[in-house]
């Protein structure tokens, strides 16, 4: 790809009047945009190459590019591991549930939101983007948790964050712009509002609720903090709180490192091997969804 | 101050709101458009809402799971912030602790833990904004003047990738690039015939670490608000540039980049109303106590007092400073950028 890339950049000019000056520059900054784009790329390839590779030849610095010693001794060790699946499934949990709880809440409160003859939308529109600018903090959300008995609940994780004001101005922005001519028209034909929203509205604004799906399945995937607080029992916590534990907690347990030393796998390997396993479904994935991401930073032009 | 405007829309509430408005018949716009902060009778007003709440029962219903959520879940603690001011403790609750005025304020800014945490927040801001805000504007400059689409795809699409992986990746994936014994930059320093470096111990390189690694992760997605305002140059500037013979540096110094200047001032003025929110979820998977000297911020200085050691009053005392002052910031931001640029921020 790099190759063609650097020599196809002058030649596919739309226009022949470049000069010489202007190609020196084209070819700098193609390097320079190849550099950058490699130098992104090369943790990813270094831990793939460090999960296949052999726990001797890691931790004696034979790896830096491609693997040495191929093995697949980590990924066993990480798979037969039940405490990874665990997490690896309560993520999926909280990422789906999460999602449509989030989905189920915001969608039908924008959509009213949106509406011009809603009494008090301004101020409601109002206090929903104040949470943007005004949040009461760590604590005091910790504590109102606590009060409400959700410490330690999966039911708290899925509700306590399924909704931000960013997000609904989104759907809301969205939904309002929609030509008034399809409410009209629905109207005439005897629509209530839920039919209104149920059949013209959410088809219409599927990009923007893809969208707003999308951003929450993320969050969930990478959120690690509060499940961390609020999570006490080994059982319910997701993947995020398991790689914690091993790649950034263990690595001042000394007797944890080197416990798992064999020549086969190492510390080193197992968490590359796990972080290579947790970042694979968004590499799958993030391709065919990315137009989507842009699509939500052009559409969040937030606007009062 | 929320509580209050909060308790003016729930239900019918909007009476006691227009209780001492003077009537004024010429406001009685249809109902739908007139704010609910004035009324022509009250009486009229409560059957005006009646109907209308009658007529958009659905839309109510649909809107309702929403707000009981904003009010439970964010509004709720707004109302436990008045523990900054109370002597909390965990059995006697909220309302039942005792008053103590400014105490836990006093016990925080005499804190030099927090000074310093204060210090540490602001300098990393400052230092985010010198070295990280620039890079996003430099690369979508630079992605524009690649001409060759797949290659132009395939690296915008590469560049994205790390904004949405966890912190806890990239905190993993910096342990193990600067470990001192495996790590791969210690072992190129040694190659080189360099002493090798302990560096997430040294509070000198914590700052450097934490911002480097942010505007790897953050840097290409970021450019994508730049791109989109570079697509929205009229290409008819560029076309008659190029038939005067402007060179592409010419024509990115006097078109692209003016053109930019507007989108670039709006960042710049949200990125000072954010000057007190660094990524704490980042800076706790990557200090440790040798760095916290360098690296403490506030808010992880209020998981710690809050969270860790069940100072609740004190952290809680700290998170009311944090939101005071980041809501002060906001909104100085939005009325720089509506002198700035006539629109607001929001």
């Amino acid at each position: 790809m790099s190759a063609r890339a650097l020599t196809s950049d002058t030649s596919h000019e739309p226009f022949n009047l470049y000069t010489r000056g202007d190609r020196i520059f084209g070819f700098a900054n193609t390097a320079l945009l190849l550099l950058f784009v490699l130098s992104t790329l090369y943790p990813f390839v270094y831990i793939l190459s460090a999960s296949l590779s052999s726990g001797f030849a890691v931790t004696s610095g034979q790896v830096t590019l491609w693997p040495v010693d191929v093995t697949l001794a980590a990924y066993e060790y990480v798979l037969a591991d039940q405490k990874f699946w665990i997490a690896y499934g309560n993520t999926l949990f909280y990422a789906f549930f999460g999602t449509l709880t989030s989905l189920l809440i915001m969608v039908p409160g924008a959509f009213a939101l949106s509406r011009a003859r809603l009494r008090g939308r301004r101020i409601i529109g109002f206090l929903v983007a104040f949470t943007m600018w005004f949040h009461a903090g760590l604590i005091p959300f910790f504590l109102n948790i606590r009060d409400l008995g959700l410490l330690d609940a999966r039911i708290g994780i899925v509700l306590a964050f399924a909704c931000n004001a960013f997000s609904v101005i989104l759907l809301r922005n969205y939904f309002e712009s929609v030509p008034a001519s399809f409410e009209e028209a629905a109207r005439i034909d005897g629509a209530s509002d839920f039919q209104l929203l149920w059949k013209i509205f959410i088809p219409l604004a599927k990009p923007a609720i893809m969208t707003v799906a999308l951003l929450c399945l993320v969050s969930r995937w990478n959120g690690y903090f509060w499940a961390m607080v609020l999570l006490r029992s080994e059982e319910k916590v997701p993947l995020q709180v398991y790689l914690k534990r091993t790649i950034v907690d263990m690595r001042s347990d000394d007797s944890f490192a080197s416990g798992l030393m064999s020549t086969e796998y190492s510390f080193e390997t197992i968490t590359a091997a796990i972080m290579v396993v947790s970042i694979l479904p968004i590499v799958i994935v993030f391709p065919y969804v990315q137009k989507y991401f842009n699509k939500g930073i052009t559409l969040g032009g937030v606007k009062e | 101050m929320a509580d209050a405007a909060l308790d003016r829309e729930s239900g019918g509430g909007s009476v006691r709101v227009m209780d001492g408005v003077i009537a004024t018949p010429e406001l009685a716009a249809p109902p739908a458009l007139r704010s609910t902060h004035q009324g022509s009778g009250i009486r009229k007003a409560v059957r005006t809402l009646l109907s209308d709440m009658r007529r958009d029962w659905q839309l109510y219903v649909l809107l309702a799971p929403m707000i009981i959520w904003f009010v439970v879940f964010l509004y709720t603690p707004m109302y436990g912030l008045q523990i900054a001011f109370k002597q909390y403790s965990l059995f006697r609750g909220i309302e039942g602790s005792p008053w103590v005025g400014f105490d836990n304020f006093v016990a925080l800014f005499s804190n030099e833990y927090f000074l310093r945490a204060v210090k540490n927040t602001l300098l990393i801001s400052l230092y985010s904004l010198v070295f990280a805000f620039p890079i996003p504007i430099i690369l979508a400059l630079m992605f524009n003047e690649i001409h060759h689409q797949g290659f132009r795809r395939i690296a915008q699409t590469i560049t994205y990738l790390p904004h949405f992986i966890s912190v806890v990746i990239i905190a993993g994936l910096v342990v193990s690039f600067l470990s001192p014994t495996t790590g791969i930059v210690n072992i190129i320093l040694d190659r080189l015939g360099f002493e090798k470096i302990y560096f997430l111990t040294i509070p000198e390189y914590f700052r450097p670490i934490f911002i480097g690694s942010n505007i790897w992760k953050e840097a290409g997605f970021d450019s994508i608000v730049y791109l989109a305002a570079i697509a929205g140059i009229n290409p008819a500037l560029y076309e008659s540039a190029r038939m005067d013979g402007a060179s592409r540096l010419q024509m990115i110094r006097y078109i692209t980049l003016p053109s930019l200047l507007p989108v670039i001032m709006i960042m710049l003025i949200i990125r000072v109303g954010q000057l007190i929110e660094v990524n704490f979820e980042y800076i706790i998977l990557l200090y440790q106590p040798a760095t916290f000297e360098t690296a403490d911020v506030i808010s992880t200085f209020i998981y710690r007092a809050g969270l860790q050691n069940n100072q609740y009053a004190l952290g809680t005392a700290a998170d009311l400073f944090n939101a005071v002052v980041a809501l002060v910031l906001v909104v100085g931001a939005n009325w720089l950028s509506r002198r700035y640029s006539q629109h607001s921020v929001w």
